[in-house]
């Protein structure tokens, strides 16, 4: 493992999370689709996660790895959820799409 | 031991009242009467132990059940006292209590709710020990509310009928006002002497010295203020008449007996307190005096028979105030046993008539009443023949002790006592003539109606004739005074104990009072009998008589001067100062609702937008963390 990280170098893993977390945020704020968005959020999860793990071993400590399958699980049972209300919406409007959930408008 | 045992007596009747309480529906209409009657019986029994025991030994029981409030060097515990006070109210009130229930297994044989009727007057019971037991101001006050709560209760018992509802919350509003004053005046005890425990105030105030004295007049007079409102005196007499809404035994056992004495108990057990301040010892003696005349003169002009007897209560009553203003505190208390005797038998006579009558209440639908209730009209004539002071009844030897009080410290006070006895005489015997003699007045349907009560009813009357005919006997004037040495260890500085061999003035004295008596028998029987005289209709009566019969228009004096201004203020307030409120908060809603036209803009609905802003203020705050 330390000789993964050795040859590729922590700042490549730096940008990749980074690149990672701007497309989730990308995503998020230019698709209208809301299954979409959802998974820009799961990326930059994603992103957040991998960045855990990689200090994890260079630091040689394990419970940043640890961390990680604890957020991961807390993460599926999350999606669930959303996907549950995206498919409650899908059944009442006829649509994801966020430009017509304007309901709560002040 | 003595713990248990007087535990048990405040117990049983609240035992009583639970069961009645809680499973009186399911019991029919005969059982919660019988389980009620025992449990008061229970405490009679009981009070009348300790009572001979007190006789042989003299020395009374105490026992503190527990702490009640402790704060710093203060504290009230929950003590009980049997001393000889205590005992002699605790054998009328559970005594006559006793009786007054076997009575009311009678009378209110067919009222649907007679389970809920026996729970309130256990609770009663139950509060009238505890108030006569305490051992403290602060336990009396707990009494003290709790008889009037049941008083509320049970004069408001028919609470279908809205008036008596009314006269309900009328009996516990001016009942208040004396409560506020009672309350004040504990509270000045317990400022000035640190303890609000009777032996202990006595014991602190055997040596006034360093006690601000007019402060002690100003807590004496709150306490008087308390008595004037739960024993009826001027001017917070007028509930007691409206009283009589209430069930007839209600009004024999709470607003004759019983309750309405409460006033005078007080009085006596603070002796120590009222004997330091002379001034308003003659402030006491000159409100009951007035009121014993006001009362009487009102007397004479009605014609609901429950009304006359609530009148003559309230007289009755500023006679036993003005012997306590006399510092003859041992007359006050014979003539509450002596009253309670007679005047318990009145109404029990006058709700057998009712009973009989189908509910009637009003003199000019009677007469002739002597033929059908032999029972009813003999006990009714012995206790108008005590009432009105006529040798050898009880009520004479009270009186008598009274008069002669008043002659020895004031002839004016004397002089308009006489003119009340004149009265009472006359009314008494007028309500007597007016109802069992003479030709009956009431419809034929009443008439065929009528019967003498049953047994359960009468049976009571007659113990009480009897005990209104040989009361006296426990304070005679020559030589036999038990009472006077019975409660010499509870009343410091008794007065007027020693000359008890009757002297001349004595003995003309006992002959006016009885020439008195004699005069309103005479005027009574010459108006109603020789000239067979009834009261006339409500809208034929004139002149002073209707200022007689309406009672002074004392309800619309309080109405115009008390009443109305109030809901004058609350008319303002509705009207006005509401208004005033409510738009000011209307006007800071809009205020709102103006500023926030163009801040809502902000709030499209659009998720995306909202996003959008979210990551735009999150990196701002990044970058200005960074910057930083």
């Amino acid at each position: 493992m330390s000789n993964i990280l050795q040859e590729i170098g922590i700042n490549n893993y730096i940008y990749l999370s980074v690149l990672l977390f701007c497309v989730g945020v990308l995503g998020i704020l230019f698709r209208r689709s809301a299954i979409v968005m959802l998974m820009s959020v799961e990326l930059m999860l994603a992103s957040a996660n991998m960045l855990l793990a990689v200090f994890s071993v260079y630091h040689q400590d394990a419970s940043g790895q640890v961390f990680v399958v604890f957020s991961m699980a807390v993460a599926a049972a999350e999606v669930a959820v959303g996907l549950a209300i995206l498919v409650a919406i899908f059944r009442n409007i006829g649509s994801i799409d966020i430009e017509k959930l304007k309901n709560l408008k002040g | 031991m003595e713990t248990v045992f007087v535990l048990l007596l405040l117990i049983c009747p609240f035992t009583g009242f639970l069961i009645n309480l809680l499973a009186g529906k399911k019991m029919g209409r005969t059982l919660p009467g019988i389980i009620a009657t025992t449990a008061v019986s229970a405490s009679f029994a009981i009070s009348l132990f300790y009572f001979i025991q007190i006789l042989s030994t003299n020395a009374p029981v105490e026992v503190r059940l527990f702490d009640w409030v402790t704060f710093g060097e203060f504290s009230i515990g929950f003590d009980l006292v049997l001393d000889q006070l205590s005992l002699l109210w605790l054998l009328v009130v559970t005594g006559i209590g006793a009786l007054i229930h076997v009575y009311s297994t009678g009378y209110m044989k067919d009222d649907e709710n007679v389970d809920r009727f026996f729970s309130y007057l256990n609770l009663f019971i139950f509060f009238m020990i505890l108030l006569v037991t305490a051992g403290n101001l602060g336990i009396m006050f707990i009494g003290w509310e709790g008889v009037g709560l049941c008083s509320y209760l049970l004069i408001g018992f028919w609470y279908k009928n809205q008036s008596y509802n009314d006269a309900a919350k009328k009996a516990f509003i001016m009942n208040r006002i004396g409560d506020l004053g009672f309350l004040v005046g504990l509270f000045i005890l317990a400022y000035l002497l640190g303890t609000v425990d009777f032996r202990a105030m006595s014991f602190e105030l055997s040596d006034i010295y360093g006690i601000d004295k007019k402060l002690l007049g100003v807590a004496a007079l709150c306490l008087f203020v308390g008595a004037m409102g739960k024993s009826a005196q001027i001017p917070l007499y007028t509930w007691l008449p409206d009283a009589m809404a209430g069930p007839t035994p209600v009004s024999a056992l709470i607003h004759a007996a019983t309750m309405v004495t409460a006033g005078i108990f007080m009085v006596t057990r603070m002796s120590f307190l009222f004997d330091l301040i002379p001034d308003v010892q003659t402030f006491i003696a000159i409100v009951g005096a007035v009121t014993a005349l006001f009362a009487a003169s009102i007397g004479i002009a009605q014609t609901d028979i429950k009304k006359v007897l609530a009148y003559s209560t309230v007289s009755q009553l500023g006679l036993m105030f003005m012997a306590l203003g006399f510092g003859a505190y041992h007359v006050a208390v014979f003539h509450v046993i002596t009253h309670a005797f007679f005047k318990a038998c009145l109404f029990l006579g006058s709700g057998s008539v009712i009973h009989a009558m189908g509910g009637e209440q009003d003199m000019r639908r009677m007469g002739g009443l002597k033929k059908v209730m032999g029972v009813t009209f003999v006990t009714f004539l012995i206790s108008t023949l005590s009432i009105s002071g006529i040798p050898p009844f009880a009520g004479f030897f009270s009186k008598d002790e009274i008069m002669l009080a008043a002659f020895e410290h004031n002839k004016i006070l004397w002089a308009i006592a006489a003119l009340a006895s004149l009265l009472t005489a006359f009314y008494m015997f007028r309500v007597l003539f007016l109802t069992f003699y003479k030709d009956f007045r009431g419809t034929a349907e009443q008439k065929h109606h009528l019967h003498e009560s049953p047994k359960s009813m009468t049976m009571p009357l007659i113990v009480l004739a009897i005990l209104a005919t040989v009361g006296g006997l426990i304070s005679l004037p020559f030589g036999f005074n038990w009472l006077n040495g019975y409660l010499q260890p509870v009343i410091l500085n008794l007065q007027g104990v020693e000359h008890h061999s009757l002297d001349s003035t004595g003995w003309i004295l006992m002959g006016v009072s009885t020439a008195i008596a004699l005069i309103g028998f005479g005027l009574a029987y010459s108006k109603y009998i020789s000239k067979s005289a009834v009261p006339q209709e409500d809208d034929k009566i004139g002149g002073f008589a209707k200022v007689l019969y309406n009672k002074y228009y004392i309800d619309e004096i309080y109405n115009t001067v008390f009443i109305k201004p109030i809901y004058a203020m609350a008319d303002f307030f509705k009207n006005v100062v509401e208004k005033i409120v409510a738009a000011s908060v209307l006007a800071f809603g809009k205020g709102i609702a103006i500023l926030s036209v163009y801040t809502k803009a902000l709030h499209n609905g659009s998720v995306g937008f909202y996003l959008f802003v979210f990551v735009i203020g999150f990196c701002s705050v990044v970058f200005c963390l960074l910057l930083i």
